[in-house]
């Protein structure tokens, strides 16, 4: 009997070419995340040209409110808390952005491992379950007795507590892709399994890890201000959000304003960057979506 | 005796199962200590020869999926022998393998499913081809559209995605990657089950056109007897993990021998007038569960003829005509003549 080959679809109609701003009416929480972050960035790589000396002592200065001459007022020694928020920023953002980067690669890597070999499987996530455990203040607190305090021993503070919440989400997405048929297809026509790793199972834990990165970013973010409030964190000569606060706790009846603004700074990022996971989440996740 | 269903020993022979076992621990408890097996496969044997299609047949969870599966080493066999075009391939590890699967390809059940959905059609059927190093650049892009007009797809497709294309579509797709490396045996595990009945004709004519022109031996998997009837040189009837019957495509419709066939094939609506129609048997309680399946004949539990020696010897396959293989204890061999029902 001859084939008969099914017609193939017609080429898809000229699919209408939704604007710009069709897409950011669909996706609001994304866009006001994301300018609100996109300020923030600005000005924490613009900030020694936006502000002045933050370590500047000026005695008669001292716990001045917020006025034309200091934004957000001064603090106990005469500094310009505006300077410091602004500086402050950089720290936040480099934290954040590096221990999302770290943890999310780390756990990627782990995750995908564990997923894929399931020998090696047990062993590895009865450790991360043991990593999970220790709460990053503390083994943050632990590193800088040992060392000198450093921005790079609280960004491996932070992350190390966080990868494990990584791997057992790309473990989970992996177990799941690994179960799919087209890997057994795959494995059937002779694919290496770094190949299948790669190329079958690794982009589709894409999405997942992106929302995951945004939340870890926040996360980090948060837990390095309160690392500095502890004084554990970043070193008193660089400000940080954590450390203004701290320092402000003591005046805070009398100058509220000194823990105010890095306070509100602080609650405005983690907002914006969960606002920016959300709508992400919701983009990307198909059963969300298609509620929309 | 040779093993059971082989006509005659050949050197053509692609496939030879003998005695193939998959059992699949169940595990239970805080420990997860084996409590027992499933035993989905328990002691197959028969051989495929080159452009030949043997098809399994047999009610869902009786072990035919997983025969093909464990021959495309996706399972690891329990037990037995594997040997394709002369080397035993049940014991090589899974780097080992690899060179033989270029020999063994597999169709799959799903089309949706068993095509990545992030890969383009071309993408897809050009693994197989980039895996074991057989073409690259605009020889590759040739040798894929080349395939893809072979299986009855326009070769400007490539550039799509599996979504967008029709259920059939998709099976083209995955036969033209299995037909990629240009393999000797082709596993069909149910391909056209997905499918509507109005492609299945058509992919079941592709596949049937594939065999002639490239002398394919088949290891199809189907509980459809119609389509079974189709494509199938010789047919084996699978029970509970074990084959009861293997015999070529018109003995076994003309003259089924073990009482399960005869049931199965009862059960198949006829649409030819002109065939006799059947006397029905039909068949009272459930499948045993393979994790703990009867004493002696597995059928005993269901059998219409049923007798006392059923429930304590397990019958062999025994060759009762030519290239007619049964496992039933009514069914002495040729010379003690027949027991009629």
């Amino acid at each position: 009997m001859a084939i008969v080959a099914e017609p193939l679809p017609a080429p898809a109609s000229t699919r209408q070419q939704s604007g710009t701003m069709r897409w950011v009416r669909r996706h609001k929480t994304i866009v006001v995340g994301l300018v609100i972050l996109a300020a923030l960035f600005i000005v924490a790589v613009a900030a020694p040209w936006l502000a002045g000396d933050p370590l500047q002592f000026e005695p008669t200065n001292r716990l001045k409110k917020p006025s034309g001459e200091f934004w957000f007022g001064t603090d106990q020694f005469g500094r310009d808390v505006y300077s410091r928020v602004v500086h402050g920023a950089r720290i936040s953002l480099i934290v954040g952005l590096c221990v999302a980067a770290l943890a999310t690669f780390l756990g990627l890597v782990i995750g995908v491992l564990c997923g894929y070999y399931r020998r090696i499987d047990g062993i590895v996530m009865r450790f991360m379950d043991g990593m999970m455990s220790i709460p990053a203040i503390l083994l943050a607190i632990a590193l800088i007795t040992l060392m000198k305090a450093s921005l790079f021993i609280v960004i491996v503070a932070i992350t190390i507590p966080e990868i494990p919440r990584v791997v057992r989400l790309v473990r989970s997405v992996v177990l799941s892709v690994r179960a799919r048929p087209f890997i057994d297809a795959a494995i059937a026509s002779g694919t290496r399994n770094s190949v299948i790793m790669i190329r079958h199972i690794l982009p589709n834990t894409a999405a997942p890890l992106i929302v995951q990165a945004t939340y870890v970013c926040a996360s980090a973010i948060l837990t390095e201000a309160g690392l500095s409030f502890l004084g554990a964190g970043t070193p008193p000569e660089i400000p940080s959000w954590g450390n203004v606060i701290s320092l402000g706790r003591t005046f805070f009846q009398i100058a509220p304003w000194i823990i105010f603004f890095p306070g509100l700074c602080l609650a405005i990022t983690v907002l914006a960057i969960n606002l920016v996971g959300d709508g992400l989440r919701d983009m990307l996740d198909p059963r969300i979506a298609r509620r929309m | 005796m040779s093993a059971p269903g082989t006509p005659s020993p050949s050197a053509d022979v692609v496939l030879e199962v003998k005695d193939l076992k998959k059992h699949f621990p169940i595990r239970k408890g805080l420990f997860s200590s084996v409590v027992g097996h499933v035993q989905a496969v328990d002691g197959v044997s028969f051989s495929i020869r080159r452009g030949e299609a043997l098809c399994l047949v047999g009610e869902s969870g009786c072990g035919k999926s997983t025969v093909a599966r464990t021959i495309a080493r996706l399972e690891e066999p329990t037990a037995g022998s594997i040997v394709l075009n002369g080397t035993d391939i049940s014991a090589l590890g899974e780097g080992e393998i690899r060179p033989y699967r270029r020999q063994m390809q597999m169709i799959f059940q799903d089309p949706y499913s068993s095509l990545n959905p992030r890969l383009t059609a071309g993408e897809i059927v050009s693994e197989p081809l980039t895996n074991f190093g057989l073409a690259m650049g605009s020889d590759l892009q040739a040798r894929v559209a080349s395939l893809f007009e072979r299986v009855g797809l326009r070769a400007d497709a490539m550039a799509k995605y599996p979504h967008e294309f029709s259920g059939g579509q998709r099976q083209r797709l995955g036969i033209a990657r299995a037909l990629a490396v240009s393999p000797q045996l082709i596993l069909a595990d149910e391909p056209l089950s997905a499918l509507d009945v109005s492609v299945q004709a058509q992919v079941l004519n592709l596949l049937i056109d594939l065999q002639d022109e490239l002398q394919l031996g088949y290891l199809f998997v189907s509980h459809d007897l119609a389509v079974v009837e189709h494509i199938g040189h010789r047919i084996a009837v699978m029970y509970l993990g074990r084959i009861v019957e293997i015999a070529d495509n018109a003995s076994l419709f003309d003259t089924p021998l073990h009482p399960y066939t005869e049931a199965l094939l009862a059960a198949a609506p006829v649409p030819e007038v002109q065939r006799t129609k059947r006397e029905r048997i039909i068949l009272t309680g459930d499948v045993p569960s393979p994790s703990a399946p009867p004493s002696g004949c597995r059928f005993h539990t269901r059998c219409p003829y049923v007798r006392p020696e059923c429930s304590r010897i397990d019958p062999p396959l025994v060759e009762v005509a030519p290239g007619h293989h049964v496992a039933c204890l009514l069914r002495p061999g040729p010379s003690a003549g027949h027991a009629a029902p």
